[in-house]
Parts: structure tokens; sequence; C-alpha cells
């Protein structure tokens, strides 16, 4: 499957990937609609900063994701033929028990309507997920592994 | 006195309707223009901070930034402009001397513009480049004074031998080089873009007096080592890790007047490869002290041959100035096997406004006086002219090699490939493109990835350029064309103009 590397050298913290992030998940999908009338929109992916060292992290995708080990509602589920980690927003019941497991912290929670968890979905209806796309630096790179 | 004129040379236009507070122009203004309002949830922007470098109106997301050049006028005077008022303004402000970066901005004549290629009609054909061969790739370095050929035999079929030794030459398949940059005025990956490029294209970089990184070195066969007047980072290994190198005499930008690199700038990469003490100054001397004379430059330049054992041509760089063509003249009959002549307009990390603006002459005019002068003295074909300051577009090459040129070298036109947007202030080492700044926060920025990619697409541009206008005019190669005046004319020129740079004016047939 193809998934998203990190290349924390030429990150630079611009946060662009965060923004069209939450433009890809807000319902409008237009950018000033999004900002502007639309409340909390969570990204799914996250920019971490030390110092000068940054880099965007989002779900990994895990061959073995102990976070669809850990929902208790079968909310979270890794698609078997794509290798997507998708929750399930109708059946998540928003334990945050894949918050708990994640190794990575990519989880979150989205309170904006239903308790439900955030999380990356590699925005599979777009043929580049959308941070990767508008990355200024090519800081993300989508490629198979 | 505390009375300040803040007077800023740009304003920037937020509009308010698209602005979506994303912080992105925040976060990538190094100068910190923009700054976020927590309590009002929007970005304040302190106009006089601006630099004019694109920044953020590149990234801004929704395209809610402009920058706009300030329209607050002085009285208008056309003697003293607003220009001479500010510098004055600063000067007795700050005592100090008016630093900038970039080449020379005033408005004196460009003559490319002023000079238009031929192309073939009826009486003889044009080529079509996508259809029939076009050579542009050519040869940098000393010819022979004549050329012996003679029949061999090998592997029982004749081929034809030369019968005296070739000097050492470059092989170039554009006649387009990188031009002198060295590790410290610009960042390690604005180098590494330039190197990978030249060596994907069969082209060369030039490292500038900034020696070589280590990382550089894999890019050996497409590098030209150059020794100025500080001779940082030269040793044998450093000249023999370059396939030419170059004696840098002098910058079109500032002739006359040394380097000096801020001790800011100098960090444990860049002490390493300079070879001087971290956090030092790298100071290069105006003269080299061991040349006050055509005989010392000979010595040098033998002295570099003996080290790369005749194996490697040995290049001397000077500026355009008055005497050029008798310098020119001089040089080669040192011993060097190429010249570069860097015209008035090329650019810096940094040099004294006064100079870059004062100082030298056009290269159109260097460069066909050079030429001519050489074939007079019957020693054209000793050396090979590579010429710089300011080379713009395609056309500007192809312009060039007409008036004499066997190559030209690109600096700004590179680093604008890079991404740079000229806002002229490499010297503060506060680039937000990550070109002239050794900051790691910066120096991210770009990619050298990119940075090739941009650079290559750059050169194949270029070089379908020069083969549609090559093509046009009847030529197939682009040796055929070097110094042959006969495809220019002049248009606007007075008769003195004409006269240097050799041409007739348009409308003037055989």
């Amino acid at each position: 499957m193809k998934k998203i590397f990190i290349k924390e050298e030429y990150c630079i913290a611009c946060r662009l990937c965060e923004i069209y992030c939450q433009v890809e998940h807000s319902k409008s999908k237009k950018i000033l609609k999004a900002f502007k009338n639309e409340k909390d929109i969570l990204s799914r992916v996250l920019v971490e900063e030390v110092g000068y060292n940054s880099f965007a992290i989002q779900c990994r995708h895990c061959e073995d994701a102990p976070c669809v080990e850990a929902c208790i509602s079968g909310a979270m589920q890794k698609n078997k033929n794509t290798g997507i980690v998708t929750c399930d927003e109708n059946k998540c019941v928003g334990c945050w028990m894949c918050i708990m497991a994640c190794p990575y912290g990519v989880v979150k929670r989205d309170l904006s309507e239903k308790k439900i968890a955030s999380k990356c979905d590699l925005c599979s209806d777009e043929e580049y997920p959308v941070c990767v796309r508008n990355c200024p630096n090519e800081a993300l790179q989508f490629k198979d592994i | 006195m505390t009375l300040k004129l803040n007077q800023s040379e740009f304003e920037i236009i937020r509009d308010k309707e698209k602005c979506i507070s994303c912080q992105v122009c925040v976060r990538q203004c190094s100068n910190d223009v923009h700054e976020y309002d927590e309590t009002e949830g929007v970005i304040l922007s302190d106009s006089s901070k601006c630099v004019g470098c694109h920044r953020c109106e590149t990234l801004c997301p929704t395209g809610s930034i402009k920058i706009k050049k300030r329209e607050s006028e002085f009285k208008s005077n056309a003697n003293w402009t607003p220009e001479h008022l500010k510098n004055i303004y600063k000067q007795a402000e700050t005592g100090g001397v008016i630093l900038t970066g970039m080449g020379c901005d005033k408005p004196y004549p460009v003559y490319w513009d002023h000079i238009l290629f031929n192309a073939s009609q009826v009486t003889n054909p044009s080529i079509d480049p996508l259809r029939e061969p076009m050579e542009i790739k050519t040869f940098i370095g000393r010819k022979p004074d004549i050329l012996e050929i003679k029949p061999v035999k090998e592997a029982g079929s004749d081929i034809i031998k030369y019968k005296n030794n070739l000097e050492p030459q470059l092989e170039i398949n554009i006649p387009v080089l990188f031009s002198a940059m060295s590790y410290g005025s610009i960042s390690l990956n604005a180098v590494k873009s330039l190197a990978r490029a030249a060596s994907e294209f069969g082209t060369f970089y030039n490292t500038g007096e900034g020696g070589l990184h280590k990382d550089l070195m894999i890019y050996a066969d497409n590098t030209i080592v150059q020794v100025a007047s500080g001779r940082f980072g030269v040793d044998k290994n450093y000249l023999n890790n370059g396939a030419a190198v170059e004696i840098k005499i002098g910058q079109g930008a500032k002739p006359g007047i040394g380097g000096h690199l801020p001790g800011e700038k100098v960090n444990y990469d860049v002490s390493t490869t300079r070879m001087i003490p971290e956090g030092s100054d790298a100071i290069s001397p105006a003269p080299h002290h061991d040349i006050y004379s055509i005989e010392d430059l000979s010595q040098l330049i033998y002295a570099l041959k003996e080290a790369t054992e005749y194996k490697k041509p040995v290049g001397v760089k000077v500026s355009a100035v008055h005497n050029i063509a008798p310098i020119a003249s001089g040089i080669v009959r040192a011993g060097a096997d190429f010249i570069s002549i860097d015209g008035f307009r090329g650019g810096t990390g940094a040099a004294p406004q006064v100079i870059r603006d004062n100082v030298g002459i056009p290269i159109e005019l260097a460069l066909s006086s050079v030429d001519l002068r050489l074939r007079e003295e019957g020693i054209r074909h000793k050396v090979s002219l590579i010429v710089a300051g300011s080379i713009r577009s395609s056309s500007d090459v192809i312009k060039a090699i007409a008036l004499g040129a066997d190559a030209v070298y690109i600096g700004t036109a590179a680093l604008v490939a890079l991404g740079c947007h000229l806002c002229q202030k490499c010297y503060t080492g506060k680039c937000n493109w990550g070109i002239a700044t050794q900051d790691p926060y910066l120096t991210k920025r770009l990619n050298p990835e990119i940075g090739t990619r941009r650079l290559l697409n750059l050169l194949n541009a270029w070089s379908h350029e020069i083969k549609e206008m090559l093509g046009g005019a009847g030529i197939n190669a682009i040796e055929s064309l070097r110094g042959n005046r006969e495809h220019l004319r002049g248009v606007g020129l007075n008769e003195r103009e004409l006269s240097i740079l050799g041409i007739k004016h348009a409308g003037e047939a055989w």
C-alpha cells in the first residue's frame, strides 16, 4: 500500500498541511467557508516542533494497528484491501481506547458534535492526501512501501 | 537624536475578507513582520520591517496578502531622488557604509535589450531543431595553434586522431555554467542543488571562495574550484577534487573590493569547509597579496597547474573594468586556459552599495572589446571566454555567444530558479527562501531535490530556446555562432556603441 513518508529535514513548520487537512475534512471543502463559517475543524495531521526541528505526523496505518485491537465498538477498522485504518463515525462511542493505544498520538478527540475519534483517512477519495499535495517543500511524500 | 525616519519601502495589504488567521505568514517571516494577536484573533503586520521578499505572499493559502511599493512620495526632485535622501538619512544615523546584495539595479543601459538576433529567409534555409540534429555542446579550455590530424588503425578500422596533445578541456552540454557562489554566502542546500543539477545536465558549478564541503566531493567531475584572495579551504585535495581551477581576481558587483563573511555565519560546517576557526570573520583581502603583476599571476597559474599535474584547465576570473581588453590579453599570455569576465551587473551576497552601483562596465561592451582585442592579437583560440553579470534569459546567452563568448555563467538566474525574489537583503543572513542564510530554521526551506529539479528545468528550457533560435538562423552548432557578429544588429545605439560592440545597426545589410 501507499503510505505517507516524512522527510523531517525539509519540514519548514508552515503548517499548511494542517490547514489543508482541516479544509478537506470540513463540510464545505472550501478554505474560506471552512475557516470563516465552520467551527473547530480538527486537523488529522499534526506538526511537532522542537527548536528548528519539525515534522508533520499523521496516522501511520500500522500493519498491526493497536487502535483496531483496542476498539470496543468495532468502529476502528483496517481495510484488508487498501490497508487504510478508518474510524466509522456512526459506530464510534468516544471511549478513547484508541487514543490510549496509539503509539504515535495521532488519534484525536473530536468533540464538535457527537464524541468521536478523529484520525487520518489518507484522503482516500483523492489521488494524493491533501497534506502531501500541499506541502510546499515536499517534506511529505506519498509512495509505496 | 531620537528622531528616526522609519519610512518603509513596502506596504502589506491584507484582505481581511480572505485572511483566515492561519498564521503561515507569521511562521514564515524571518523579519518578524507578522504577529498574531490572540485577544483579537487577527494578524497584525508591521510594514516597516518588510524587505519585499514575497515569502508570505507566496505561501498564503488564501491569497490574502499583497506586498505593494509604499506610495508615500517625497517632494518630486529629479536631482535629489528618494534614494539619495534615504541613504543620507541612514548614514547620518549610523555613520556606516551602506551594504546591499545582488547586482546593480540602476537604470544603466542594458545592451542585450538593444541587440537583435537574425533569422534565415529565402536565401538560406532555417533548421527545425526537433527534426534535425542541433549541437549546443561546447568545450572550455585552450585550443591548439594548429590542428594536425593523422589517420590511425584502431580495432581494424581507420579513425582520425590528433597529432598534438590537446590541452585539458571542460565539456559542457549547454554553454551555461553556474557561477561562483560560495558555501557560506549561500546555504549548503543551495550549493547541493547547483552541484546536482550541473552533474545531471553535464555542466559545471563553482565553489566560489567557500572551500569544498565533504558532501559535495561526489560532484568533483562537475566542480570548478575557486582560488581567491583569502585562499579559504585551498589545499591539494581541494584542487584535485574539481574539474577545473579558477583564480578569482575580482567580482563584477564589487571590483577591487574583498569579501567579508561575518563570524555569525561561520558555523561548524562552514568553518571546517573553509578551514578557519568557528565564529571567526572570513576576510578575503582586496588583492591577492602575491599578485601584483601579470608575471605574478602567471606564477600562480603555473603553481596550480603543477599541483593538478596539468590535467585541469586553470582560468582567471576578473571584473569587467575600463581596461579589460589589455588585462585579458595579459591573462592569456600568463597562461590561463579560460577567462571569466564578470560585468558590473553581476550579483553578490554583500557589497557596499556605492561600489556595486558605480564601479565597472557593462559585460556586453567588455566581452566585445576583449573578443576583438584577442582576435587582433591572434590569441583568441588560446583561451575560452566565459561571461557573467546578469544573463537573464536564453536570448542573452545567444547574444553573448554571437558577441564572442564561449559560454556564460549564471548566478542570479540560478538563484531566482531556486526561489530568490531579489529583495537584495542577502547580507542580513535572514533569507526567507533558505538561499543566502546559514540559519537552520531557514536553510531547511530549500529542499535540494526541488532545487535540482527546478534548475534542470531551467537548463532544459533554455537549451530548447537556444536550439530554436540557432535553427531559425540556419545554424546547427553553437560553435558556429561564436563571435559571428553578422547575426546581430543594434537598435537605438550610437556609432560609438556599435563600433565597440562590432555590430551593424538594424537596417544595415551587407
